[in-house]
């Protein structure tokens, strides 16, 4: 019997950071500065969100959790367990570029080594998820090379967004302070620590094929907190935001 | 009709009347999205997979389903989405295959492993079938289609995604 806290915690981080992503991209939405990358960010951001879903219809079906939509929409923020990276408002192209390299590739690993998981229904999602987040992959992969390529003040953007987002992106893999040692014993996944090492191997030939220079490894300090449920100042106004709509009827029929 | 004269054979039949919402050219059936039917004496249970995990239809779909079905057959229609199966687009049948192509949308290369970025990127034109085309975005009007071009005959084309 796999420790459902165990999971259970697993589950909401992955979730909610597939759900705060989401959202980020979905402020794109109408404002790409071309319509591609309109149409990218807006379907990234159904694709996030709908992972999410699935994710928070596994705590409610399996492992005794609340609705789906109540789970994500009547939370107070102090229970929510994303990371800070997704919290960070989209600011200008270059940085949420940068993120959803960051984020995308981390996803990816995640999801390929969730294959092997002893848990099923994170098993059965991640063969369904994988596929698609190649797609993610690929627009992101495009979007480094292309940008790092286009001259002077474009590479030195993408460059400063790197340097900013590296550590933020490192705090996806923070691990569990209680559960990290019995998801790793039971065989749900290899563990943060693992997964942070085979992120690194993924993203570093991308940003060397783009002259990127990465940041020095062992200076950099992950972002750590949000899964402890200590967030940034801007998850609450987010929160709100994304919330308003089902707050004005939370018994509503959709 | 009761459910003792109804056959496996007449509901797959009925289920070739119901039409993907956002490619209306081709049934659930051609598009692999059937994973199971069973009858028994009460109702007809039918399991269904989307294509992609977030697709918006996924109610629309169902409700379809068992609206054509109950109509036609005449017995009550259960309609679930499958968990232990995921879509992926060798599913598609060879003949759903070329109704897209008519249909002006290209369709997924049939895959033999997993997918790669070649086979994300290379995609002939369905319009006048060059080779000398470009992805434009991995992201298209829908979550299942991407956007190429086609240098040889300068226009804009949809692909329906490879998916694994």
């Amino acid at each position: 019997m796999i420790n459902s806290a165990a999971l259970t915690d697993l589950i909401i981080k992955m979730a909610d950071d597939e759900l705060i992503q989401g959202h980020r991209n979905s402020e794109w939405t109408g404002l790409g500065p071309v319509m591609e990358e309109d149409i990218a960010f807006s379907s990234m951001a159904q694709d996030k969100i709908g992972h999410a879903w699935a994710l928070y219809r596994i705590l409610y079906e399996d492992l005794g959790g609340r609705h789906p939509d109540a789970f994500a929409f009547l939370r107070p923020e102090k229970e929510f367990k994303s990371s800070h990276l997704v919290e960070m408002p989209n600011g200008e192209y270059d940085f949420s570029l940068m993120r959803h390299f960051l984020f995308d590739q981390a996803e990816a690993i995640r999801y390929e080594s969730l294959q092997d998981s002893s848990y099923e229904p994170l098993r059965l999602l991640s063969k369904k998820v994988k596929g698609e987040l190649k797609y993610h992959t690929l627009h992101a992969n495009a979007w480094i090379m292309q940008l790092s390529q286009a001259g002077e003040e474009s590479y030195n953007r993408m460059q400063q967004a790197l340097n900013y987002a590296f550590a933020l992106a490192a705090g996806i893999f923070e691990p569990s302070q209680e559960y990290e040692e019995v998801l790793i014993a039971d065989k749900v996944y290899p563990g943060e620590k693992v997964l942070y090492q085979r992120w690194l191997d993924r993203v570093y030939p991308v940003l060397v094929k783009a002259s990127l220079n990465l940041p020095e490894i062992s200076d950099i300090v992950p972002v750590y907190g949000g899964r402890q449920g200590i967030h940034t100042p801007y998850l609450q106004p987010l929160l709100k935001e994304m919330s308003e709509v089902f707050n004005l009827d939370t018994e509503a029929s959709w | 009709m009761s459910s003792q004269t109804i056959t496996i054979a007449a509901v797959y039949e009925s289920l070739a009347h119901v039409m993907d919402p956002e490619i209306p050219v081709l049934s659930v059936v051609e598009l692999g999205m059937i994973t199971g039917v069973t009858l028994d004496t009460a109702a007809v249970h039918i399991k269904m997979i989307p294509t992609f995990a977030a697709c918006p239809a996924v109610g629309y779909i169902q409700h379809n389903i068992k609206t054509v079905l109950e109509n036609e057959l005449g017995i009550a229609v259960n309609v679930e989405v499958d968990k232990q199966e995921h879509w992926h687009s060798n599913r598609m049948t060879a003949a759903a295959r070329e109704k897209l192509e008519a249909f002006g949308i290209a369709p997924p290369k049939v895959l033999t492993g997993e997918v790669s970025t070649e086979i994300m990127m290379e995609v002939p034109c369905p319009h006048c079938g060059s080779g000398q085309t470009y992805l434009r975005s991995p992201f298209g009007s829908t979550l299942c289609r991407a956007i190429h071009f086609c240098k040889a005959c300068g226009q804009v084309f949809e692909q329906f995604k490879p998916l694994e």
